[in-house]
């Protein structure tokens, strides 16, 4: 059996899940391997998110939010771009890939490409095979 | 009452903190007969093994579960004990013991046994739990992979974190057993308050708290009244409880989170990640990456207490 990564992606209500919305009105075919979870901002996506599913067995996190001075909160976007290199170099220190969390802008236009970002996020992740931070919990006595 | 204290994996501090109640030890000792105490009485692991289940009123676990020495006498005490409460940062949530969490027994080994400078092992000895000697067999406690926090172990009553914790505080919840004053509900942090450091630091501070530039506090002269992050050094105060009396911070020095998240606060590495991340002074990619090069060690610094304790528990084993 072949593997597919589980990967959950985090969508602004605003401006990318509206995208992700549009990509399937428009019948667009995308990978299926996302769980989308819809928040008000890219801004409200603390780091313990990311930090929780990757222990409950994520391969990927995505976070998607409004593009750069388009925020329906006028700067939760640019908070979550802070936050997210933070958390890569955090990442790597604990021993996880960066690419497998990815911050993304996506408005409510572009379901087209909310659905390519979908397909190579997800085949990037499956070359990077499965996360082990889940395993890695569950070796802890 | 029978009274016990017990060191896992702990550097000593917390018992001193016990032993820092100075003359009302007297008041103490009035109401409770210390049972087991390994740095201050000579009672062997077989006169606790040979107490009845739950004769011990109240034990104070400090240190965190290390090895399999650790582990058996946190089992058996929780046994023999009505009352376990997990006593200092390392009981709590891992403590400084914790960051080993960053490497495993097989890097720890290496290092102790064959790179540290001064090591002479060219036959590359390695601590074995059991060895064959004409006598007979000796036996030493298994180290482990991980470290983990107490109740990764067993169920623990209380928490009263700190590094060590505040001897007024444990003054205050030792009376408040002793007078039989009604205790919080079980799982509950004792001995802190439910509020972070800041709202007990005096320090002056204003709503900007953006910075191009994260400093060591070797690098800063610190003006002794500007909150600690508005100057750009990471203070874990938003992070933290209080409780401690804001030591550390009015001591001129930032707070390094010994008392672990508020309450409702998973992962306390993770809120201050975000508290730090939202400071960053740049909104393009490049800017936002100069500015966390100058941060050198977030996993270490905002997890210093709490890595055993936290979601990810562990660096990933590949």
């Amino acid at each position: 059996m072949s593997y597919k990564p589980k990967i959950v992606a985090f969508l602004c209500n605003w401006c990318s899940y509206t995208g992700a919305d549009l990509a399937g009105t428009s019948r667009m075919k995308y990978a299926p391997n996302i769980r989308i979870i819809r928040v008000m901002c890219s801004g409200r996506v603390e780091p313990t998110f990311v930090l929780k599913s990757f222990r409950e067995g994520a391969d990927g996190v995505m976070i998607l939010g409004c593009h750069p001075g388009d925020c329906h909160y006028h700067e939760g976007n640019y908070k979550c771009l802070r936050r997210y290199h933070l958390l890569k170099k955090f990442l790597l220190q604990m021993g996880l890939e960066e690419e497998r969390l990815r911050l993304e802008w996506i408005s409510a236009s572009e379901g087209k490409q909310f659905a390519e970002l979908v397909d190579e996020f997800t085949s990037q992740i499956t070359a990077l095979g499965p996360c082990k931070v889940k395993e890695t919990v569950e070796t802890i006595l | 009452m029978k009274l016990a204290v017990y060191w896992g994996a702990a550097c000593g501090g917390c018992c001193v903190s016990v032993l820092d109640v100075h003359e009302k030890l007297f008041t103490v000792v009035e109401h409770a007969d210390l049972v087991f105490w390994p740095i201050a009485l000579d009672i062997k692991y077989k006169d606790v093994e040979a107490m009845p289940d739950g004769s011990i009123d109240v034990t104070l676990f400090n240190g965190a579960v290390r090895n399999s020495e650790n582990e058996h006498i946190a089992k058996l005490l929780r046994k023999k004990t009505k009352i376990l409460v997990a006593y200092g940062s390392c009981a709590h949530l891992g403590g400084i013991p914790g960051l080993a969490n960053f490497s495993t027994k097989e890097d720890i080994f290496r290092r102790v046994y064959e790179e540290s400078e001064s090591t002479i092992n060219p036959e590359k000895v390695k601590p074995q739990p059991k060895f064959h000697v004409p006598e007979g067999e000796l036996e030493i406690p298994e180290f482990y992979n991980d470290v983990r926090a107490l109740n990764q172990v067993v169920e623990v009553d209380y928490y009263l974190p700190g590094c060590p914790p505040q001897t007024e505080r444990l003054v205050e919840v030792f009376l408040a057993i002793v007078t039989g004053a009604e205790l919080p509900p079980k799982g509950s942090v004792v001995g802190a308050l439910a509020k972070s450091q800041c709202d007990e630091c005096k320090r002056k501070r204003t709503e900007n708290k953006l910075v191009k530039e994260f400093k060591r506090p070797v690098d800063v002269i610190d003006d002794g009244e500007t909150c600690f992050l508005e100057q750009g050094i990471i203070c874990m105060g938003p992070a933290t409880r209080g409780g401690c009396g804001v030591r550390c911070i009015e001591g001129n020095a930032p707070c390094r989170g010994c008392y672990g998240p508020p309450p409702d606060v998973p992962d306390p590495g993770a809120k201050m990640l975000s508290a730090v991340a939202t400071m960053i002074d740049a909104n393009t990619p490049e800017e936002v990456e100069k500015i966390v090069a100058t941060i050198d060690d977030p996993a270490g610094t905002f997890y210093r207490f709490s890595l055993p304790g936290s979601i990810l528990r562990r660096k990933v084993i590949v």
